[in-house]
């Protein structure tokens, strides 16, 4: 287990420190906030000091207090709509590669119509139609996100269900369940879970687009994305403001990415002595 | 006469630090043909590539000396070594296809490494591969270099790649098991054309095997490498006729050991597998035509042939993999689906089969138990308890330690992997095993061991085999009958006995010719006999 350890980069470490950060920050963000997300504190783009270490945004209120509460909506979307996305794409996407034929013909192509629809347009007219509410934003970035989840399950499967292992348990007249469930999903994970990094980090990103657009999370809720939109003009008088809730964006971005190369390098790695 | 090649107290490590040549010296004088023989692992293609300088995959030269004629390889700089790759030293592969790029016509890829080491101008380059294509009697030598690696046949790529190799005028070529994955009856023209390229253009050679059959007709001297170091060395007369070390003369012994015909010692049963006028096609192409044959129970059906010929795809249409378009496969009396999938489990149950490369049959992530174990769960709805004794009790059977259980496929041997596959076969209690070329990617010692265990197992649980290979000294041992196909047509069938016996049929006789023998005179002999027949 030590070797184990050795073997970590100390890039992966940095990703995993950074990654462990923010979900302590996620977990115990309110509590550790020194003041509400919406208490006015004082004037409208305070410096950073002592007392308020991030300064204030653009109604007066604690930068610091605002990344830690807004860590909770920015980071719990992203990673609900994230996983539900791939609770969809992956089955679909499997049993698009196991049965072939015309099963996969019509799930491809529907995935195929939907991606070919920009996402974030997509996503406007369907934000627009049903109101921009939590759920609503986290169902519509997850269906969307799905169909890429779907391409990538679908085509990992393809490759390990011609191998003669799949092959054997099929002749052996095994169940759909049993060959995605211990023939398919096993090997298929290092793909996948590296996979579930970057379109982790690729949703919070959407979402920060989203809610700088007004279209996402809604005040008075704090979200990153929201507050480097709300305090963008400070940004032309030489204030600090938005500049910490994008950094809180850009640190946990490159800090899943850290974590996801190195899943993929140590995937690549199990990948080749399989063959 | 000095040394083309001097390599002195070589070592090469892998990147996890492991050794995987320890100690080698190796002289080559001008003209010599020098063999390295070994098993899989045996530092053999390491050495090859360090003879150029040069590490596979992280590997790296960690000791020794490197000379090629005067120049020191390994005190040189990156640029000195990049400008002996190729020009003096070369290197044939053993996979033509993987070492062309397929995009690029044959000709360029052979001139390309003559005009980038600027040793002749394009004139002369061209010149020069017209004579290489020539002598290595590629067709139509004026226009092959026109045509894709995609376009030719493999045993015409891999002499393309010996006309590549040899763009420069190399001193040395590193040869590198170039007629492995080649046809027996392709593999004795490479092998003619090679020796008289050699000898033509005397050119000094390493020539990399793991076949002594083949490096017997080639090499003059020979080096016998086992774990990265040297068992034994000498003339080629010398290591084939009265090998030193033990472990020579076992793998002399085991190549001259094919030659028995199998006696059946076990009894045979009623008509097991009933194949009657199949056809069978890719897409458009028919791969089998009006196969009919017939396997008894407690009996080995053997089906020869090269590549191309459609065995496998018999092995496919019998288990149904790939749906027959006519005829009928009948299984103990009962007509079975054209597909595995409309076919009953009990019918699954009993036709097993078993994979040539075992690193692909078995999940990477599951156990050896748990591999063994489903079978019996599946069919059998065995309990946790009474199936831990029942795979136990198979690891025995296959010569396995018991604590093999929990181990992942990863951390087996090749030989290991496939005794796996086949207690994972054994574990359904079948009564038909269709092995397909099961011992073709194993070193010859390790496929031995893996023969002599079905034929064990068929003695005692009284099984039927139908055995896939194009290795005719497997099928004279093990099979009681034979199937020689070509091109999805059966040659011949009949007892094994009468099919390797004269009167042969003709394509049977070139099949049987064309096994290298182990007498330093064989490839003369074919290449006559050949020469008569045509």
């Amino acid at each position: 287990m030590t070797a184990k350890l050795k073997a970590i980069p100390i890039s992966a470490w940095l990703g995993l420190a950074i990654v462990t950060l923010n979900l302590l920050v996620f977990i115990l963000g309110p509590i550790l906030a020194p003041y509400g997300q919406n208490e006015i504190v004082g004037a409208p783009f305070d410096p950073p000091s002592a007392q308020f270490w991030f300064g204030l945004d653009q109604n007066g209120r604690d930068m610091f207090s605002r990344l830690l509460a807004g860590a909770q909506m920015s980071i719990g979307v992203s990673l609900a709509a994230s996983l539900i996305s791939f609770s969809i794409g992956i089955p679909l996407g499997f049993i698009a590669a196991l049965f072939g034929g015309w099963v996969d013909t019509v799930l491809s192509r529907i995935v195929d119509t939907v991606m070919c629809i920009p996402v974030l347009i997509s996503a406007l007219v369907v934000l627009q139609a049903l109101g921009s509410s939590v759920p609503v934003l986290i169902f519509t970035i997850a269906l969307l996100d799905s169909t890429r989840v779907f391409r990538l399950a679908r085509v990992v499967a393809q490759g390990i269900s011609v191998l003669e292992y799949a092959e054997t348990a099929r002749l052996r007249g095994e169940s759909l369940f049993w060959l995605i469930t211990r023939e398919i999903l096993p090997n298929a994970l290092p793909p996948l879970i590296a996979e579930f990094g970057m379109r982790f980090c690729f949703t919070f990103l959407f979402v920060a687009g989203l809610s700088f657009l007004g279209l996402g999370i809604q005040p008075p809720f704090a979200d990153w994305g929201g507050m480097v939109k709300d305090n963008q003009q400070a940004i032309l008088y030489g204030l600090y403001a938005p500049l910490f809730p994008a950094a809180a964006i850009a640190l946990l971005t490159i800090g899943v990415n850290l974590v996801v190369d190195w899943l993929l390098n140590s995937g690549a790695a199990v990948q080749g002595a399989d063959r | 006469m000095s040394n083309i090649l001097t390599i002195r107290g070589l070592k090469v490590a892998a990147p996890n630090g492991a050794i995987l040549v320890d100690g080698i010296d190796l002289d080559l004088a001008p003209g010599e043909v020098l063999g390295l023989i070994g098993e899989s692992g045996a530092g053999k293609s390491t050495i090859g590539l360090a003879a150029m300088g040069y590490g596979r995959g992280g590997c790296r030269i960690v000791g020794g000396s490197i000379t090629i004629g005067e120049t020191s390889l390994m005190d040189g700089s990156r640029a000195t070594r990049e400008k002996m790759r190729g020009a003096r030293i070369a290197y044939v592969a053993q996979s033509a296809a993987a070492a062309f790029n397929p995009a690029i016509r044959i000709g360029e890829q052979i001139v390309e490494g003559a005009l980038y080491h600027a040793k002749m101008t394009r004139p002369e380059a061209e010149a020069w591969k017209l004579e290489l294509l020539k002598t290595l009697q590629l067709p139509n030598p004026e226009t092959f270099g026109d045509r894709y690696p995609h376009q030719v046949s493999g045993g015409q790529l891999q002499r393309a790649m010996v006309a590549m190799a040899m763009s420069c005028r190399p001193h040395v070529l590193v040869l590198d098991e170039p007629t492995t994955a080649l046809d027996v009856t392709t593999q004795i023209e490479v092998l003619a054309l090679l020796r008289s390229l050699i000898q033509r253009y005397k050119t000094s050679a390493l020539y990399i095997t793991h076949d002594l059959a083949v490096v017997a007709q080639i090499a003059n001297r020979i080096m016998v490498l086992r774990h990265g170091k040297l068992v034994e060395e000498g003339t080629a007369e010398q290591v084939l006729e009265a090998p030193r070390e033990d472990y020579t003369r076992m793998l002399v012994a085991e190549r001259q050991g094919n030659l028995s015909n199998a006696v059946t010692d076990h009894p045979i049963g009623e008509v097991l597998l009933d194949v009657k006028a199949i056809d069978a096609y890719y897409g458009k192409t028919a791969v089998l035509e009006n196969i009919s044959c017939q396997l008894r129970r407690g009996e080995t059906l053997a089906v020869v042939g090269e590549s191309g010929s459609g065995k496998s795809t018999l092995a496919r249409c019998i288990a149904g993999l790939l749906p027959t378009s006519s005829g009928m496969i009948s299984f103990d009396k009962n007509r079975l689906e054209r597909s595995y999938k409309k076919r009953s489990k009990e019918e699954l149950r009993r036709i097993q089969l078993v994979y040539q490369l075992p690193d692909v049959a078995l999940n990477p992530r599951q156990t050896v138990g748990e591999i063994i174990g489903r079978p019996m769960k599946f069919y059998f709805g065995m309990h946790d308890v009474p199936r831990e004794k029942e795979v136990a009790r198979m690891l025995d059977l296959i010569g396995l330690p018991q604590e093999f259980a929990t181990r992942l496929p990863g951390a087996l041997s090749g030989g290991q992997k496939q005794r796996v596959c086949i207690a994972r076969a054994l574990a359904a209690k079948p009564d038909l095993i269709i092995c397909d070329e099961v011992t073709s990617a194993l070193d010859p010692l390790v496929a031995e061991e893996i023969l002599k265990l079905l034929k064990s197992l068929q003695s005692e649980l009284g099984l039927s085999y139908l055995f896939i290979t194009h290795d005719l000294g497997v099928v004279r041992r093990l099979a009681d009958r034979t199937l020689v196909m070509q091109r999805g047509k059966i040659v011949e069938q009949g007892a094994t006995a009468e099919i390797f016996q004269p009167p042969f049929h003709p394509y049977t006789e070139e099949l049987v010719i064309s096994v290298p023998e182990l007498r330093r005179d064989w490839l003369d002999d074919v290449l006559a006999k050949r020469k008569v027949a045509v």
